[in-house]
C-alpha cells in the first residue's frame, strides 16, 4: 500500500499538474486532434485543450465514434488521442477488435477512472473492473498512471511506442494521480 | 428546412447498390476517398473497382461517417465520401450532430437505404416503417441533406456537394439486394494501400 501512502495528489505548487503534463505530452507528439466524452476529471484539461488553437478539439456523442474518427484522421496523416472515462472505455471492446487492432492503428485513450478508490456507485465499480480483463485479453498495452514523478516519462513513452509499434495504448488515469471523484453530497 | 429534405422517401425510386457507387466510382477524377461501412457497402465499393483511396471497413459498424470525418479532418483539401448502410446510421446517429457542428465542406456522405439488415437475413430496422433519415440528418444540423429522386439526380447532388460551402447527405433508397462483390478481408493490407493513396506512407 506504499502507492497511497506517497503525497501523489499533493505536490508542490511550483509543480506541474497531471492535465498540464497531459497536455504538454500530446503537444510534444504533435497530437492535434481530441475527441473526447467528458468526464468530471477532465473538465480542465479540456477546458485548455479548447482554449489552445493547436488542437482541434470537440465532444462526439459516443467514445466509439471518437475511435473512428481518430482513426481516420491517422490514416490521413493527422494524430489524435481520445479523453473518456471508464464506464465509456467499457463501450469500446467490439470496435477494438474489430478496427483498431487488426488495422494496426495508434489508437492513444486516456482513461479516468472510476470505480475504485473511493468509489461511491456501485455500477461504476463493476464496469471498472471490466476494463482490464477486455485489456488483457486483446493483449492491449495499458498502463495505470498513479505519480506524477512517473507521469510524463509514461505518457511520452507509450505514445511514442504507441505510433511506431502501430498498436494501441491506453493511459489510465488513477485516482491516486488525477484526486478522483469522492461522494460529496 | 431545405426543400430537398421535403422530399418524401416514398416519392424517390428504388435503386441499387452497386449501380450507384459504381456511378459514384466513374466520377472519381481527383484521388477521392472514399470510406465504406461494414458489409455490403465496402462489397460494391471493391466490385466497382478497387482504388487506392478507398477504404474498407471489416467491422466496427456505425463507424463509417466517423472514419470519413477523420479524414476530412486531417485532409482539408481532398474530397472525402462515406458509404453508409441505413441499420448501420442507426448505430451510430449521433455522429450526424458532431459532422454538422465540425462541418467539414469536403465531406459527402451517402446512405443507402434499404430499411433492413440486408447482410443478417434482411430484417427490416426498427426505422424502416416509421422514420426518414434525411430528415433526421437535417434536424440533426445537416442541412444540405436530401433524397436522391433517381439516378440522374444523384450524380447531381453529388456534383452539387463538390460545391457546397458545407457537408452534404444524400440518401438513396436501394433495394434488397446483396452486395456484388466480396472484399478481400486483410485489413492491414486495407489500411496500408489507403494510406499509400493518401499520400501518407511511402511504399517500403
Ligand atoms: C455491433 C454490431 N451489431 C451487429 C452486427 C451484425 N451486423 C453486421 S452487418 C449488419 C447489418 C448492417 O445493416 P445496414 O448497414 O443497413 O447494411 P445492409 O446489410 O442493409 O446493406 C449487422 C446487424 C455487427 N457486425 N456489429
Ligand atoms: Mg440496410
Amino acid at each position: 500500500m506504499a502507492a497511497a501512502e506517497a503525497p501523489t495528489v499533493s505536490q508542490p505548487s511550483q509543480e506541474k499538474s497531471w492535465h498540464e503534463m497531459a497536455l504538454q505530452a500530446l503537444k510534444h507528439n504533435d497530437i492535434r486532434l481530441v475527441p473526447y466524452v467528458p468526464d468530471r476529471i477532465l473538465t480542465t484539461l479540456i477546458r485548455n485543450i479548447h482554449a489552445d488553437p493547436f488542437f482541434t478539439a470537440f465532444p462526439t456523442a459516443r467514445e466509439e465514434e471518437a475511435v473512428g474518427i481518430v482513426a481516420g484522421a491517422w490514416m490521413a496523416g493527422m494524430r489524435g488521442a481520445v479523453l473518456m472515462q471508464t464506464s465509456g472505455f467499457a463501450t469500446l471492446a467490439n470496435v477494438l477488435a474489430s478496427l483498431a487492432m487488426p488495422y494496426q492503428i495508434p489508437l492513444i485513450m486516456f482513461v479516468t477512472e472510476r470505480g475504485t478508490l473511493g468509489e461511491f456507485n456501485y455500477g461504476q465499480a463493476l464496469v471498472c473492473r471490466t476494463m482490464r480483463p477486455v485489456l488483457d485479453s486483446l493483449a492491449m498495452e495499458h498502463h495505470t498512471c498513479t505519480r506524477l514523478d512517473e507521469f510524463e516519462f509514461i505518457l511520452d513513452r507509450s505514445i511514442k511506442q504507441a505510433i511506431t509499434t502501430q498498436a494501441p495504448v491506453a493511459l489510465i488515469l488513477s485516482p491516486l494521480l488525477t484526486g478522483g471523484k469522492v461522494f460529496d453530497k | 428546412m431545405n426543400t430537398a429534405t421535403n422530399l418524401p422517401a416514398r416519392n424517390t425510386k428504388v435503386m441499387n447498390r452497386f449501380d450507384i457507387t459504381s456511378r459514384l466510382v466513374a466520377k472519381l477524377k481527383h484521388e477521392e476517398a472514399v470510406i465504406s461501412g461494414i458489409g455490403n457497402t465496402n462489397f460494391d465499393l471493391w466490385a466497382a473497382g478497387h482504388r487506392p483511396q478507398n477504404f474498407y471497413m471489416l467491422g466496427s459498424m456505425g463507424l463509417g461517417f466517423p472514419i470519413a470525418l477523420g479524414v476530412a479532418l486531417a485532409q482539408p483539401q481532398r474530397r472525402v465520401f462515406g458509404l453508409e448502410g441505413d441499420g448501420s446510421l442507426l448505430m451510430q446517429m449521433g455522429c450526424l450532430s458532431t459532422i454538422a457542428t465540425l462541418a467539414p465542406k469536403n465531406l459527402t456522405m451517402i446512405v443507402m437505404d434499404n430499411g433492413i439488415y440486408q447482410i443478417t437475413g434482411a430484417q427490416p430496422t426498427p426505422a424502416a416503417a416509421v422514420a426518414d433519415i434525411v430528415a433526421i440528418a437535417a434536424a440533426s444540423g445537416l442541412s444540405s441533406s436530401a433524397w436522391a429522386a433517381d439516378e440522374e439526380d444523384f450524380e447531381r447532388l453529388v456534383d452539387q456537394s463538390l460545391r457546397a460551402s458545407g457537408p452534404t447527405l444524400i440518401g438513396v433508397r436501394i433495394d434488397d439486394k446483396p452486395g456484388v462483390g466480396a472484399t478481400r478481408r486483410d485489413p492491414v493490407q486495407i489500411r496500408e494501400r489507403f494510406m499509400l493513396g493518401l499520400g501518407v506512407r511511402e511504399a517500403l
